[in-house]
């Protein structure tokens, strides 16, 4: 059962135009920010939403295309959004048994499914249990059940784990990795969080303004970035440049040492926050990029400390270092650090 | 009460007057009965026609209400275009006109000469006026735009999400009318259904104008009122309190809803 999907659809003047391929039993992660097209895309593989031209193929059945469209009932789809929508006046049993009678299978089978389906993410005692007497967490896996209980050719996820607090969704996460390794359908998984993709997924395809700005398996996309958002959501520092020489590359940054540049023409470079070193005077006698900062924002995780800081033209640099070196340097906003990076450090690739 | 009317003792002048006109009749009502002797008074030959010819059509009624306003209901509950817009405005006039004028409408409608009363006849031989049906399509007229308008409203307060989660699931349009809408409705379904009976119980004019006043055929229970106030008055206070309890009973149905 493979995807081959081209979106092309349109909600008011905006417009959604991508491709999105996937083999039976691959996760497929959208990522972009707020308003890419992300849900849009959804709405057209599930036939909520008409296409406006492109085609919607399954398995050898196309599902919509300049002359067909399938409507959602007809489409073996399960969709799970951020918040778990079951319905109210249904135990989470019936809930789940909602599909598979809906696809005409009889009472008792049907609910042996969904019985089988909630044992499967470990909610099976809480089958008679309506929506309201469920926790956050066994709503959303209720929900999951519902849209697995119908065996569906491709499983939708909207921001599924989104809505929950952090421990939930630990918890959901994993239940959820664990069932769609069983899964041979394709799973289409739209998430904000970087976690969530690199964890849950085979293929990540990033997208912004209904287009897909970067594809590729999440070890190809965190080695290689090749935009902002993207180097965002992977948590690299990243700048387009044009090289110099062999070594250097004139970038926003200023003209940045890298560990070689072996191309021409339009470059990008990269460098992990946990290389950038903080100095409050500049470092004298090393081969090191260094960068006049102001910090503007700084988030403590465990021991470490992820601090964002401005250069003096305003581009962005995050680097990330212990905790001592915060209280040590008494760094807090506005304070003005020096940010250098190692030549070794900084990779340069065609853009 | 008192610490909402604080300090406005000038505005309580008119509040308890307005409030006077709507206890006073009420309070007339009770006081005059004559509670001792009202089996006696509902034993009046007016009364039992009246009252078993009102629970048949208002009752017929309800189920035609419910039958043909629920799909009505859903389908401008989901709708979004003009036609729903111009439905909605055609379904309020009877709420606001006055019911004589809807008689005389039924009347140039189903009447021996009307638009659909002249093929009727011809076809089968039918008369629709001065018929327990007039009576029925009286109270419709009057009645079911309550129910609907009603049952639409707790409709659209539907998370629309659900719909698309069933198509997804394989849901039929049908299967999410009755599945999801019908049981998420249920309370705008009682609400709307108590609101509409009530509404069809207290029907006089369109009635009076379009089933004329038969008794045992036409002669529902307020035209029973009205008549027996000149020949039996205590019948038709006897009468008038039964109809009194009923609608305080489709009030207490209603409270927790409406009313808090």
């Amino acid at each position: 059962m493979t995807l081959d999907a081209h979106i092309v659809a349109r909600r008011g003047s905006f417009e959604t135009d991508l491709t999105l391929a996937a083999e039976a039993g691959s996760v497929v992660a959208l990522l972009g920010p707020n308003g890419s097209g992300k849900t849009t895309a959804l709405d057209a593989i599930a036939g909520l939403l008409p296409l406006h031209a492109g085609h919607v193929r399954v398995g050898g059945r196309t599902w919509a295309d300049d002359s067909t469209g399938l409507p959602a009932q007809e489409r073996s789809t399960g969709l799970v959004a951020a918040q778990h929508l079951l319905f109210p006046h249904l135990s989470a049993l019936e809930n789940v048994a909602f599909g598979p009678r809906s696809r005409g299978m009889r009472r008792a089978p049907a609910r042996e499914r969904a019985q089988q389906e909630l044992d499967a993410l470990g909610i099976g005692d809480l089958a008679e249990r309506r929506p309201a007497g469920l926790s956050q967490g066994q709503s959303q896996r209720t929900a999951l059940a519902r849209a697995l209980a119908t065996d569906p050719d491709v499983l939708l996820l909207d921001e599924p784990l989104s809505a929950l607090d952090p421990t939930t969704r630990a918890e959901v996460r994993a239940v959820l990795a664990h069932r769609l390794a069983e899964f041979d359908g394709v799973t289409v998984l739209v998430t904000h969080d970087p976690l969530d993709a690199l964890t849950l997924s085979d293929h990540l395809v990033f997208i912004a303004e209904g287009r897909v700005v970067q594809s590729g398996s999440p070890a190809d996309v965190i080695a290689r970035p090749r935009d902002a958002y993207v180097a965002h959501v992977v948590g690299l520092n990243l700048y387009p440049g044009d090289p110099l020489d062999h070594s250097s590359v004139s970038t926003v940054l200023g003209q940045v040492v890298t560990s070689g540049v072996d191309h021409e023409g339009p470059t990008w470079i990269t460098f992990a926050p946990s290389a950038v070193s903080l100095y409050p005077e500049l470092p004298l006698g090393s081969p090191r990029n260094a960068f006049h900062t102001t910090v503007t924002a700084i988030e403590v995780l465990g021991q470490l400390a992820r601090v964002r800081l401005a250069t003096d033209d305003g581009q962005p640099v995050v680097a990330e270092v212990t905790t001592t070196s915060v209280a040590n340097l008494r760094l807090q906003t506005g304070s003005r650090i020096w940010a250098t990076v190692k030549a070794t450090e900084v990779s340069a690739y065609p853009a | 009460m008192r610490s909402a009317f604080r300090g406005r003792g000038i505005l309580l002048v008119p509040a308890a007057l307005g409030m006077a006109l709507v206890v006073l009749p009420l309070l007339g009502l009770v006081v005059r009965t004559d509670w001792g002797g009202l089996i006696t008074h509902l034993r009046a030959p007016v009364v039992w026609p009246a009252i078993r010819l009102s629970l048949i059509t208002t009752l017929t009624t309800l189920t035609l209400a419910i039958v043909l306003g629920t799909p009505l209901a859903w389908a401008l509950a989901q709708a979004t275009g003009r036609l729903a817009t111009w439905a909605r405005a055609i379904l309020t006039v009877p709420v606001v006109l006055p019911p004589v004028v809807g008689g005389v409408a039924l009347l140039l409608a189903y009447g021996r000469n009307g638009i659909v009363g002249a093929p009727v006849f011809e076809a089968f031989g039918w008369r629709i006026p001065f018929t327990p049906m007039a009576v029925v399509l009286s109270q419709l007229f009057v009645s079911l735009p309550f129910y609907v308008l009603a049952v639409e409203g707790a409709m659209r307060s539907i998370d629309r999400r659900y719909d698309r989660i069933a198509a997804t699931l394989g849901a039929s349009p049908l299967r999410v009318f009755t599945r999801i809408a019908l049981p998420l409705a249920a309370p705008g379904i009682a609400a709307g259904a108590a609101l509409a009976w009530a509404r069809a119980l207290g029907e006089f004019g369109a009635t009076i104008t379009f089933a004329g006043n038969f008794k045992g055929r036409t002669q529902t229970a307020p035209l029973a009122v009205y008549i027996a106030l000149q020949s039996d008055p205590q019948a038709a206070i006897a009468l008038s309190i039964a109809m009194l309890a009923v609608s305080i009973a489709v009030l207490g149905l209603l409270r927790g809803r409406w009313m808090s």
